[in-house]
């Protein structure tokens, strides 16, 4: 079936078997290996991309049913900045800044994930934070380093 | 891993989804949310040859006041559901059971519609419309449309009272505007699925209680809601949480282990409630 899905502003046009996951298609197809399988069971959180502006599992999202709908990836976030100036995206410089990562590989889910939540909670208490990031799993950092750049973004530690 | 190959149709009206289920009975299955439905069909449990997609039907997407009750669009979202002012002010007990569902990303996807029609015994979603006496309208091409009430939806392991060729259009839920509710849920990680779980709700003359993964169905504690019926008190009352349910044992917790978090959560629940 051909399908058309803009990932991060450039539209892919390409025909894939419906069975097609939504990260293979970013990974094999769009060629941005950025976003990582972790689980593959929608359980890690790895896979995160935005999808129409929303966190999303692409481990549990056929590519066609992204079909005519906008991606974000963690390659395309830099380009979101509200102020629209060259360089990382917030986010990624407050994890960068607060030592958020260690081996990254949880990292670009967990940063999609962050920016997402920022979204829907702007101000979030630490509790909030830790809740929203319920669904991605970091096997290195703790978690502190990471909630910590996700409360700096938002206006500072509390 | 990927599923098993399947011809997909994504129809633009519900017309045609419902003609697409007629056309292909059992072969076909709804994808709503895909949250339940493509992980089975990942670890390929499940390989439908036809899978219809209405995950677009944006009209099955809202949250309506149709006076004592509320009606909800199959298709709303389980985030929708969890932040939508009405479900807050008129039913919060299914606000606080949608807002325990997996992550943010997962509710981004999963469907109210959907979860109902999985009939998943440690779904949070089926304990709450049980204990708030909800029902769903379901629609097919020859049948037109029925109503079923939530004690007669969940009928087996996974398995519920619709037909392969009907879908659920809309979900109605009484108000319980201003009565004492709680919703609990028990598990060992942040983003997990409960190990037991309870829907309270009170309504004139005592509680609807519900539990998660007690049965091979969601089912409603009969027990406790009889014996606060004639008035015992809610430590009790909660003691026969677990009366008549065949709970499984899992890695998580055994059959014992099961009963008394059952009774421990019923009674948490029943007190948070506000009944003592
Ligand atoms: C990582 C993860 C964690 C989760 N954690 C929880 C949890 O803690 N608690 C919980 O309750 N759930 C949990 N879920 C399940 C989640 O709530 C699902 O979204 C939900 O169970 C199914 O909704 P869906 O819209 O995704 O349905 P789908 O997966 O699209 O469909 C599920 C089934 O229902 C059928 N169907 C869908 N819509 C309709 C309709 N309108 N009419 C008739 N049949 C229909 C489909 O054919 C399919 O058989 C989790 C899921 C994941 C992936
Ligand atoms: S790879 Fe998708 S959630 Fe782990
Ligand atoms: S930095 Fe290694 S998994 Fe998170």
């Amino acid at each position: 079936m051909e399908i058309t899905v803009d990932v991060n502003g450039t539209s892919h046009t390409h025909d894939v078997e419906p069975r097609t996951l939504l990260v293979h298609f970013i990974r094999d197809i769009a060629g941005l290996t950025g976003t990582n399988i972790g689980c593959d069971t929608s359980s890690c959180g790895a896979c995160t991309v935005h999808l129409d502006g929303e966190a999303v599992k692409s481990c549990t999202v056929l590519a066609v049913q992204a079909d005519g709908q906008r991606v974000t990836t963690i390659e395309g976030l830099a380009a979101t900045r509200a102020d629209g100036a060259d360089g990382m995206h917030p986010m990624q410089e407050a994890f960068m800044n607060c030592h958020a990562l260690q081996c990254g590989y949880c990292t670009p889910g967990m940063v999609m994930a962050s920016v997402s939540l920022l979204d829907e909670i702007p101000n979030p208490t630490e509790a909030q934070v830790r809740e929203g990031l319920e669904g991605n799993l970091c096997r290195c950092t703790g978690y502190h380093n990471i909630v910590k750049a996700v409360l700096a973004v938002a206006g500072g530690e509390r | 891993m990927i599923p098993v190959a399947f011809d997909y149709q994504r129809p633009t009206s519900v017309d045609e989804a419902l003609a697409l289920l007629e056309e292909h009975g059992d072969e076909a299955k709804l994808l709503a949310g895909g949250h339940s439905l493509l992980p089975m069909m990942k670890l390929r449990l499940a390989y439908p040859s036809v899978v219809v997609d209405v995950g677009r039907l944006s009209d099955l997407s809202y949250v309506d006041d149709s006076g004592d009750q509320l009606a909800i669009g199959a298709l709303t979202r389980h985030r929708d559901v969890e932040i939508h002012p009405l479900v807050a002010e008129h039913a919060p007990l299914l606000a606080a059971a949608t807002g325990h569902v997996g992550d943010p990303q997962v509710r981004h996807r999963g469907t109210l519609g959907g979860a109902l029609a999985h009939a998943d015994a440690a779904g949070d979603h089926p304990s709450a419309l049980l204990a708030l006496g909800g029902s769903v309208v379901v629609r097919s091409a020859q049948g037109g449309e029925r109503v079923i009430e939530a004690d007669d939806l969940f009928t087996g392991f996974l398995e519920s009272s619709l037909e392969p060729t009907e879908m659920i259009i809309e979900i109605r839920i009484p108000k319980h505007t201003g009565q004492g509710w709680n919703f609990q849920k028990f598990n060992r990680r942040a983003q997990d699925w409960a190990i037991v779980g309870v829907s309270a709700q009170r309504v004139d003359g005592g509680a609807r209680v519900a539990l998660v993964n007690m049965h091979p169905t969601p089912i409603r504690a009969v027990a406790v809601e009889e014996a606060l019926a004639d008035g015992a008190d809610a430590a009790t009352a909660a003691e026969l949480a677990g009366d008549g349910m065949e709970p499984s044992a899992d890695l998580n917790a055994g059959v014992d282990y099961r009963t008394h978090l059952a009774r421990v959560l019923t009674r948490r629940a029943l007190q948070a409630a506000g009944i003592d």
